[in-house]
């Protein structure tokens, strides 16, 4: 292990080197640090926070939809909690979630690098995400939206809803996303610690690298659409108007140009964040190194060139729909890569089946679930007949909600002593992923036999056949309610009860383990210098593939 | 093999603390690290900049192709020698914004100053014309969407080419004035205090990079509206 740190971080005592959390102290200390660990956790608790708003709005129509007569709300108060907890849940809570919080706390530090490359333009960002938020919840206040998540013309040009300040929220929140982006992108190029190579670099530094090119490269797109689209209410400048020669088709293939890439963004962290933890808690070396790490980029290259996937019952035309579908079928070659690069890592490890490791194996289970459902949806005509059905609904929600939240609260567990200095208790973590998963596949698997049976979305008033599937879907969300406000109680009582965290709990061979738990303000308490791989665990540095 | 941390004034004998020059962040090891980041988070902002365009372009190229009479008649109606006029504008003030980035690499910060003075000089110029083109339209009424009330043009859906060119040129009239703010900024703050020098002046190499930027779409607009064939 890394004695040689010890000697001399203990050597460096001499200066006041306090942990990140009490270096500074008062809430203007926070709010406008330019320490990207404390950046990255303040997003971390906006976002679960949204998180909350998102889940409770989740829940309330979930109690509507037990029955198949409408009992509680009207179709218009359905229509905009569906589309407030889509709108929150996408751009509040998935685009930023693993890359704003776990990504700026994790970057630098896996780097060996004191902060990002633009700390101020990290702040920013951070009050950008902020600013897009209020716009949201003033959304929220002012009557909602009604529209979907999609912002689809020319219904959203036309309701009376309160459209341009969600598209406003959207729009801020992109620029916010943006900046992220560069900063990663450069942060990664320029940071790194010497000897760490290119192909010494933690998995999750390259998923971080992927997700980071597409944040640059797609979310302009939606930025122009979305404020042509504010023109477009206020003015009526008639571009996505088929009553102004304008063509609401144009608008599906700007949003999903960005929509589509952008749920790599939010699938990509948590392949990094899974290809850490499968490795260390099976101590075993990554199998497939290389391919993982490419396969990131590839995923991220071809993301851009499926979105029309979403527009097969568009009136595309059939030629663009069977070449889509084509390469929306070669998406699933580098992630396949991964997913049997992950098992094979677990094959001969010495497993340890902890909390971190649960939500790993959660994560592969639902995720090759949502993974292959996806395949089903790629097939032009199997989508003709699945399109704005259940379906539909339980393959995104296994991909995002299964994929990317079970790869996040794996990451927070995981990294939950470096960034509080706390260990959270094993035994109510446990139950709280078991809690998570039959609560998680009891409410969606249900809803792909709805789907495949023919229940639309967006519906709140349905047909009776379908209530038991319905019924049983409402059960299992608050099955997975009650195991995330349970993993909510006990890390928040950790964060003061827990056990004092060592410094690397999991012995782990990335550089974020070689500074304190939690790190000290300046991250290391010298130059870090990278000898090793970030898998070259002791025990087996022999037997490496 | 294990990785270390290495006790800083030992490892950096090359920059112990004092060296440290006044312009360089405490993140950073050394001056080329720090340029470099710079100007690579600069170039990675050009390119998010190009796709915020390009969503304008294709929209453009999409009702182009749908109306293609209506795009030739349209275009008549806009004025070929304020747009050439404004063309030569632009490029004047990207050779004045390259000749302020070689004045500071000469260390005469008076010169930079100077030629940053007529690049805004250009860019108020540039906004003067533009101003005479928008009131000219809003006075005949070819205007975007549903302010459209010109009368004489043949073709389907005459409104949507104002809506894109005024969305075009609106969005990169507000760059070139948030480039006018910017370079105000600069003479006012970085300059003024003597924070750039020929050892540092990263600042006004972006800034010159986002002038040529934009410079450069007003390069394509220019005749995809003004010289449609």
């Amino acid at each position: 292990m890394s004695s040689t740190t010890g000697d001399l971080a203990a050597g460096h005592h001499g200066h006041d080197h306090g942990s990140y959390l009490t270096a500074k102290r008062g809430l203007m200390s926070w709010l406008f640090t330019l320490d990207h660990k404390r950046i990255g956790m303040m997003y971390l608790g906006s976002i679960l926070t949204f998180f909350l708003v998102g889940g409770l709005l989740a829940l309330a129509f979930r109690v509507e939809l037990a029955t198949a007569e409408p009992d509680l709300f009207t179709g218009s108060t359905y229509n905009r909690l569906f589309t407030l907890h889509g709108a929150i849940m996408v751009f509040l809570v998935l685009v930023p979630s693993i890359p704003a919080s776990l990504g700026n706390f994790l970057l630098p530090l896996m780097l060996g690098a004191k902060d990002v490359a633009f700390p101020r333009l990290n702040l920013l960002s951070f009050h950008i995400y902020m600013l897009g938020a209020a716009f949201l919840v003033f959304t929220l206040l002012a009557g909602g939206v009604e529209t979907g998540w999609t912002f689809y013309t020319p219904y959203s040009s036309t309701t009376d809803s309160a459209v341009v300040s969600a598209l406003m929220g959207a729009f801020i929140l992109g620029f916010s996303s943006i900046l992220t982006g560069i900063n990663f992108i450069v942060t990664i190029h320029k940071m790194r610690a010497p000897g760490l190579t290119w192909l010494r670099l933690p998995l999750f530094v390259w998923a971080s690298y992927a997700t980071s090119l597409i944040q640059v490269l797609a979310t302009p797109v939606i930025a122009i659409t979305l404020f042509l689209l504010v023109f477009e209410r206020t003015m009526g400048i008639g571009i996505f108007d088929p009553a102004l020669g304008g063509d609401p088709v144009l608008f599906q293939h700007f949003f999903w140009f960005y929509s589509h890439p952008v749920v790599y963004v939010m699938i990509l962290p948590a392949f990094g964040v899974i290809s850490e933890t499968v490795s260390i808690h099976s101590r075993k070396h990554i199998f497939g190194y290389t391919a993982i790490a490419a396969s990131s980029v590839a995923i991220a290259a071809i993301g851009f060139l499926v979105w029309g996937h979403h527009m097969f019952v568009s009136g595309q035309s059939e030629l663009a729909g069977t070449i889509f579908s084509l390469i929306t079928f070669g998406v699933a070659v580098p992630t396949a890569i991964k997913v049997f690069s992950w098992v094979a890592t677990m094959y001969k490890g010495s497993i340890e089946l902890n909390t971190v490791m649960l939500y790993t194996l959660s994560f592969l289970f639902i995720f090759a679930i949502g993974g292959l459902t996806g395949l089903f949806l790629a097939t032009l005509a199997v989508d003709v007949h699945m399109h704005d059905t259940y379906f539909v609904v339980a393959h995104f929600h296994y991909v995002m909600m299964g994929g990317t939240l079970m790869g996040f609260i794996a990451g927070i567990h995981h990294w939950w002593p470096k960034m509080t200095g706390r260990m959270f208790p094993e035994l109510p973590a446990k139950i709280g992923a078991l809690l998570v998963f039959v609560g998680f596949n009891l409410t969606f698997f249900t809803q792909f036999v709805a789907g495949s049976r023919g229940m639309p979305r967006r519906y709140h008033e349905y047909a009776p056949e379908f209530e038991t599937w319905q019924f049983l879907s409402t059960v299992g969300s608050f099955v997975l309610a009650a195991g995330l406000f349970l993993t909510l109680f006990y890390l928040l009582w950790s964060m003061k009860g827990g056990a004092k965290a060592p410094k690397n709990p999991w012995e782990a061979k990335t550089l974020e383990w070689e500074t304190e738990s939690p790190p000290i303000e300046h991250n290391f308490a010298g130059q870090v210098i990278c000898r090793t791989g970030p898998y070259d665990f002791d025990e087996i540095d022999t037997s490496r593939a | 093999m294990s990785n270390g941390i290495e006790n800083e004034s030992e490892v950096a004998a090359g920059h112990a603390h004092g060296d440290h020059p006044a312009f360089l962040a405490h993140h950073f090891h050394d001056a080329p690290q720090q340029k470099s980041a710079v100007k690579f988070g600069m170039w990675l902002f050009l390119v998010q900049e190009i796709l915020f365009f390009a969503g304008l372009f294709m929209a453009y190229f999409a009702f182009r192709a749908l109306y293609p009479e209506t795009w030739l008649a349209a275009h008549e109606l806009l004025d070929k020698r304020m747009g050439a006029f404004n063309t030569v504008v632009l490029l004047t003030s990207s050779l004045t914004m390259a000749l302020a980035v070689r004045a500071c690499q000469l260390d005469d910060i008076k010169g930079c100053v100077r030629y940053l003075w007529i690049t805004i000089g250009c860019a108020f110029g540039f906004m003067i014309v533009k101003y005479f083109e928008y009131s000219h339209k809003f006075h005949v009424g070819t205007l975007p969407g549903k302010f459209y009330t010109y009368e004489g043009i043949e073709g389907g859906a005459p409104e949507l080419f104002f809506s894109v060119y005024f969305m075009m040129t609106g969005v990169h009239g507000l760059h070139v004035v948030i480039g006018i703010g910017i370079m105000l900024w600069m003479i006012m703050g970085p300059l003024r205090r003597g924070k750039v020098s020929s050892q540092y002046y990263a600042l006004v190499e972006n800034v010159g990079l986002y002038w040529h930027l934009v410079d450069l779409i007003w390069i394509f607009l220019f005749p995809l509206l003004y010289l449609v064939r």
